[in-house]
C-alpha cells in the first residue's frame, strides 16, 4: 500500500452564527487518501463536500480531530506553515477556474514555481510548456485566459495545479459548469495525470458519470461518511 | 519579493483606467507640491537677495549710549526732571580686531568684514550727493555679501584714491570709469578719487547711496583711526541667523543685529507664507494618500477572489499584504516621478511670467536634486501609508470565503 498523503481522525467542523447558534456540518469524519489514489467524493448538496474539501486544502480549520498531512500534524500549524504546505504538496482545480486574467495562460502556470522561488525562471517555463502541452494547448499558451473558453480555462487550471507536482490535487467540481464533452476531456486529463505521475486525485462532483469511473467513491451524507468503497477501475 | 513585485505590478496594469487616474491624479498633486516648495525657496530666497541688497546676515555695532543720570545723588541735589537721550556718535567696535579671530573659530559663520561706514558727500563739479561712504576690505566683504556680483563695469579693488559708485549716482553726477569725483565728510575736507568700479544693487535708492572706499581712507575720513564702526558676517544657515545672533549677544557688550531683527516686516512676510504653503502641501498630500487608499479599497474588493485563489495556491498573508503596499509606494514612486518633471516645467514656465517691475525674473527656476529625491521618498513612505488599510484587508481575507465569492 501507497503512504498515505492525508490522514483524518474524527474530524468535526462547527460552524457559529452570531454566538448562540451552532451547526455541526461534519461530525467526526474518519479519511485516508494514500499517494496514487483517484477518489471522489460524491453527497447531496450541503453534505459537507466543500467544507470537507477546504479541511483537507488547509483553507479551513477543523473544530476537532486530527489531520495529518504526510504523518505530520497539521491543524494547529501557523498559518505560514500551513500556506507554505498547500505550495508544497497540494494543487486545487475549483469549479469556476479561476485563473488570474492579469496573466497569460503560460504564466498562470508558472505562478506557484513564481511563489516558491521568487522569480520567473527558465525552468518554470520549460515546466509550464511542457503541462500545456500535455493538456492540449500548446497553441493557446500566450492567451489571456478570457481569450479561452471554459474547457480550455479548466485544462489551464489543471495544469497550474500540477506545476509544483503536488502528492494531491483536490478539484472541487472540476466538470460542473462544462459540457459533456469538454467534461469528459477534462476528467480524462485528470486520470491521465493520475497514470502517469502518480499525482493523487481527490475531486468532488455531482456527476455519477464521472463518479462511476473514479478507482474509489467517497459518499457523504449529512456530515458523515456513509460509504467508500473501492471500484472496478474503468476508462 | 519577486512575486510580490510581479503581482503588483500586474494588478495596477490590469486597473487600467483606474490606474491611470490615480496615477493622473497624484501627479499632479506631487507637482504641485514640487512646484509650491520649488517655488517657495526660490522666490524667498530672491526676494531677500533684493531687499537685503547688501546687507549682511548679522551684524555686529558697538552697543548703543545711553543717558545715566546720576539716580543716587544726595538728597540735597535737584533731580533733573528730564532726561534727554544721548546722541549716537559714529564710535569703532571696542577690540574688533582682537574679536576677529574668536569669531573667525565659530562653527557656522562663513565671513567677516570690518566696516568703517560713515556720513559724506560725493561733489563733482557744483553738484553734491550725499552718501554713506564705506570702507570695506573688498576680498572678505564679497564673502559677505557676494558684492561681486553686482559690479556692472569696472572692478572691484580699492586700491588707495579708489572709489566704487552705483550706476544711479553715476548718471546723476555724470560720471563714468576713470571720471575723478570728491569725496568729503564732516571730519575731513575731502580728496579726489577715482571711479574704478560701478555697481548695480537692483534698488535705485540703494543705487544713490552708497560709495565705497579702501578701508583705511575711510578709517581717515570718518576719524576713525584703526577703528570698524561694524563687522558684517554671513552665516551658513540664512533662516537661523536671528538664533546664531542671539547666541553671540551673550558672549559679547557690543550690539549683534540679525537680518531678521533689521527686517522685521519681510519676516513676518516670509513665516506667514511658509506656514501657508506648508498648509497647502499637507493638505495636497492627505488628499493624494485619500485617493491612493480609496482605489486601493475598491481594487482589493475587486480583486477578492484572485485573493483566494493566490492564497489558496501557497501566497502568504504577509505576500498578499506586499502585492498591496508594493501598489501603492509604486503609485506614489510613479506620481512622484512624473509630478517632479512635470513640476519643474512649471516652475520654469511660471519664472518666465511672473517678473518683477524692473522686468527682471521674481525668481529663477532651478534644478534641485535633493527636492526631487526627497519629494520622491515621501511619495513611496505616502504611498506605502496610503495602502495600509487596504492592503490589511486583502491580508485578512479568509481564502476559503473570498474563492465563493
Amino acid at each position: 500500500m501507497n503512504a498515505p498523503i492525508i490522514e483524518l481522525a474524527d474530524i468535526r467542523k462547527t460552524y457559529y452564527e452570531g454566538t448562540a447558534v451552532a451547526t455541526e456540518v461534519l461530525h467526526g469524519i474518519n479519511l485516508t487518501v494514500r499517494a496514487g489514489e483517484f477518489a471522489c467524493l460524491i453527497g447531496p448538496s450541503g453534505s459537507g463536500k466543500s467544507t470537507l474539501l477546504n479541511l483537507i486544502g488547509l483553507l479551513e480549520r477543523p473544530s476537532a480531530g486530527s489531520y495529518l498531512l504526510k504523518s505530520r500534524p497539521i491543524q494547529q500549524a501557523s498559518d505560514d506553515e500551513r500556506t507554505r504546505a498547500r505550495l508544497d504538496t497540494l494543487g486545487f482545480v475549483f469549479q469556476f477556474h479561476h485563473l488570474l486574467p492579469a496573466f497569460s495562460a503560460l504564466e498562470n502556470v508558472m505562478l506557484p514555481g513564481l511563489m516558491r522561488e521568487g522569480a520567473f525562471t527558465q525552468q518554470q517555463r520549460a515546466n509550464a510548456q511542457q503541462l500545456l502541452g500535455a493538456v492540449g494547448l500548446a497553441g493557446a499558451m500566450h492567451k489571456p485566459p478570457n481569450e479561452l473558453s471554459g474547457g480550455m480555462q479548466q485544462r489551464v487550471a489543471i495544469a497550474r495545479a500540477l506545476a509544483l507536482s503536488p502528492d494531491l490535487v483536490l478539484a472541487d467540481e472540476p466538470t460542473g459548469n462544462l459540457d459533456t464533452h469538454s467534461a469528459d476531456e477534462v476528467f480524462a486529463l485528470m486520470r491521465e495525470f493520475n497514470v502517469n505521475r502518480g499525482t493523487a486525485f481527490l475531486l468532488v462532483t455531482h456527476d455519477p458519470r464521472l463518479a462511476e469511473r473514479c478507482d474509489r467513491v467517497i459518499q457523504l451524507r449529512d456530515g458523515t461518511i456513509v460509504g467508500d468503497a473501492p471500484q472496478q477501475r474503468s476508462r | 519579493m519577486g512575486f510580490e513585485w510581479v503581482v503588483a505590478q500586474r494588478f495596477l496594469r490590469e486597473g487600467g483606467m483606474q490606474t491611470l487616474l490615480i496615477m493622473a491624479g497624484t501627479t499632479i498633486g506631487i507637482a504641485v507640491i514640487v512646484f509650491i516648495t520649488g517655488f517657495l525657496g526660490d522666490m524667498q530666497r530672491d526676494l531677500i537677495k533684493r531687499t537685503l541688497g547688501v546687507q549682511a546676515h548679522i551684524v555686529i555695532r558697538p552697543a548703543e549710549e545711553v543717558a545715566r543720570p546720576l539716580r543716587d545723588a544726595p538728597a540735597t541735589a535737584t533731580a533733573l526732571p528730564q532726561v534727554q537721550a544721548r546722541v549716537q556718535r559714529l564710535r569703532s567696535v571696542d577690540q574688533w580686531q582682537a574679536l576677529l579671530p574668536a569669531l573667525e573659530a565659530t562653527p557656522g559663520i562663513i565671513a567677516i568684514s570690518p566696516i568703517a561706514a560713515g556720513p559724506g558727500i560725493v561733489t563733482r563739479g557744483d553738484v553734491n550727493k550725499t552718501v554713506t561712504i564705506m570702507g570695506i576690505v573688498p576680498a572678505p566683504y564679497v564673502a559677505v555679501t557676494r558684492f561681486n556680483e553686482k559690479i556692472v563695469s569696472g572692478d572691484l579693488r580699492l586700491d588707495p584714491g579708489d572709489v566704487l559708485i552705483g550706476t544711479d549716482l553715476a548718471k546723476d553726477l555724470g560720471v563714468g570709469l576713470g571720471d575723478k569725483v570728491r569725496l568729503s565728510t564732516p571730519t575731513s575736507p575731502g580728496d579726489a578719487y577715482q571711479v574704478r568700479g560701478i555697481y548695480d544693487l537692483g534698488i535705485r535708492n540703494l543705487n544713490r547711496a552708497y560709495a565705497y572706499v579702501g578701508l583705511a581712507p575711510a578709517q581717515a575720513m570718518h576719524a576713525l583711526p584703526g577703528g570698524a564702526s561694524s563687522l558684517e558676517l554671513a552665516v551658513d544657515d540664512l533662516f537661523g541667523a536671528e538664533r546664531f545672533a542671539a547666541r553671540l549677544r551673550g558672549t559679547m557688550p557690543h550690539e549683534v543685529e540679525s537680518w531678521m531683527q533689521a527686517n522685521p516686516q519681510l519676516l513676518a512676510g516670509l513665516s506667514n507664507q511658509t506656514v501657508m504653503t506648508l498648509l497647502v502641501r499637507f493638505f495636497l498630500a492627505l488628499v493624494v494618500a485619500i485617493g491612493v487608499s480609496s482605489v486601493l479599497v475598491v481594487a482589493v474588493v475587486q480583486k477578492t477572489k484572485e485573493i483566494g485563489i493566490l492564497r489558496a495556491m501557497g501566497a502568504s498573508r504577509g505576500r498578499i499584504l506586499r502585492v498591496f503596499l508594493l501598489q501603492g509606494a509604486l503609485i506614489g514612486a510613479t506620481g512622484a516621478l512624473l509630478g517632479s518633471a512635470c513640476g519643474y516645467a512649471l516652475t520654469f514656465v511660471m519664472s518666465d511670467i511672473l517678473r518683477s517691475s524692473d522686468g527682471t525674473r521674481l525668481f529663477e527656476a532651478r534644478l534641485e536634486p535633493e527636492l526631487y529625491l526627497y519629494t520622491l521618498l515621501a511619495a513611496v513612505v505616502l504611498g506605502l501609508v496610503a495602502a495600509m488599510m487596504p492592503a490589511r484587508r486583502a491580508a485578512r481575507l479568509d481564502p476559503a470565503q473570498a474563492i465563493r465569492v
